[in-house]
């Protein structure tokens, strides 16, 4: 019997490599949206929410490149 | 011919019979932790994952070609039956579990009752041993893991980076951000559950001599699997959904979040890598390392040790209803009737029990789930075979 461990171990490492990158991803979002509350002055807000968007594209793109995988299969 | 139309219907019917309770068991996977944070009414969170399952159906038809991904081998001698007593053992032990409210992989009773009834029927040269191990053992093992390992991790840094932040901010963000993730998940399944009653069918009808062989499913298989498991999905496997979002640990909206798209990341990459797997047992993993990756967070292992049980005994529980069930099979029309009867009967006697103790949307979140507390009364797997 042959076992495939590099496969098993790639796997391994890229699902926790992607899922911390994700949530780290969304989390910058919101910590950007949360100083955002905070600030008042109209260029720190503005790069704040473009912080956030870019964060929340990140991990739509992310999600959007699962769907790309299923659907390729 | 009338003989093989007969079953072949049969099978037909039965494999959509499957489908279903692969629907209504597996809601949990994607729904359980957004129903028990609140952040979808059960309702709406079981009618939203029975049209992403529906969506995710016609997605991919890849996997349906083979109905075992090279576990069996299907040159040996599959034929309905096998297909037939394997659908009947799989059906009753996602039944069993989902009456329990164990999160069960419906995966996992398919391949048991496929390997179980071929094993009965044809002998041990018709299933492909290193294949069972390196496909679906190795994985079982694995998966729960990584995902619990990742969900762990994700949660460690989700609270790490918000914990300074705006209290609202955080309770809408990873209300959607939990919401979306169970959305993936939910699309995820529709595509690999889905394909997989499709397989079966597509499959049986080949063997029929009805469709060419290498074909691939025909639109009205695919739409019957797709809405049949969205039918499952929005009737929604209560039950399970209890254990999962509540019993397993006390699951924040952030531990939601991380816990899913934990599991839809295995669930992806490992797919992509060729590596079929449970979506159950991926899902309970992320609920497991988000519930240990909270600081003051509980899991409750006695519950979680209960579904390892329940996990290593499905492959053998609806391997052995297959294969009891193709030994039947095999006397003739009586034998596939008799079968068809006792997986009906079974399944109408499961139900008859579910009514003692109703868990539906109405309760599934306030009630204090333990699986114990869930079982009525106690029902083995082959009990309905041996009536």
């Amino acid at each position: 019997m042959k076992i495939n461990w590099s496969a098993l171990g790639s796997t391994f490492g890229m699902s926790l490599l992607i899922t911390v990158a994700v949530v780290g991803a969304f989390c910058l979002g919101m910590t950007a949206l949360s100083r955002r509350t905070r600030t008042t002055g109209g260029a720190a807000v503005a790069s704040l929410s473009a912080a956030a968007y870019v964060s929340f594209a990140l991990c739509a793109s992310a999600v959007g490149y699962g769907f790309y995988l299923i659907a390729h299969k | 011919m009338e003989h093989v139309s007969f079953l072949v219907t049969a099978v037909v019917i039965t494999a959509l019979a499957f489908d279903f309770t692969n629907g209504f068991h597996d809601t949990a996977n994607s729904m359980a932790t957004s129903i028990a944070t609140g952040a979808l009414r059960p309702k709406v969170a079981v009618a939203i994952s029975a049209v992403l399952n529906l969506a995710g159906a016609f997605i991919s038809v890849a996997v349906a070609k083979t109905i075992s991904g090279g576990i069996l081998d299907e040159k040996a001698g599959l034929k309905p039956q096998i297909v037939f007593a394997a659908l009947i053992g799989a059906i009753l032990w996602n039944l069993v579990t989902w009456l329990r409210g164990i999160p069960s992989s419906s995966s996992h009773a398919l391949y048991g009752g496929l390997i179980g009834a071929t094993l009965f029927a044809v002998g041990s040269h018709g299933v492909h041993f290193d294949v069972v191990m390196t496909k679906i053992i190795i994985p079982a093992v694995a998966s729960p893991v990584v995902a619990g390992l990742a969900a762990w991790a994700a949660t460690k840094l989700a609270y790490r980076m918000t914990r300074n932040g705006d209290e609202q901010v955080n309770r809408r963000g990873f209300k959607y951000g939990q919401v979306a993730s169970s959305m993936l998940v939910s699309v995820a399944h529709g595509t690999s559950d889905g394909q997989k009653t499709m397989g079966v069918i597509t499959l049986t009808l080949i063997t029929a001599g009805t469709l060419a062989p290498g074909s691939n499913p025909p639109l009205w298989v695919i739409l019957a699997a797709g809405v049949t498991m969205a039918l499952g999905t929005y009737i929604g496997g209560w039950r399970i959904i209890r254990t999962m979002g509540k019993g397993i640990s006390d699951i924040e909206p952030a531990q939601g979040f991380t816990a899913q798209s934990a599991a839809a990341t295995v669930i992806l990459t490992s797919s992509h890598m060729g590596f079929g797997l449970s979506t159950t047992h991926v899902c309970t993993g992320g609920i497991l390392g988000a519930g240990k990756g909270r600081a003051d967070g509980v899991v409750h292992w006695s519950t979680a040790r209960r579904l390892g049980y329940a996990w290593l005994l499905t492959l053998p529980a609806a391997g052995l209803v297959g294969g009891l069930g193709v030994l039947l099979a095999d006397q003739g029309v009586w034998g596939e009737i008799a079968l068809g009867a006792i997986g009906i009967g079974g399944a109408a006697w499961i139900y008859v029990l579910s009514r003692r103790q109703k868990v539906d949307a109405t309760n599934v979140v306030d009630a204090t789930p333990s699986i114990a507390e869930s079982a009525p009364t106690v029902v083995t797997p082959n009990a309905p075979v041996a009536a």
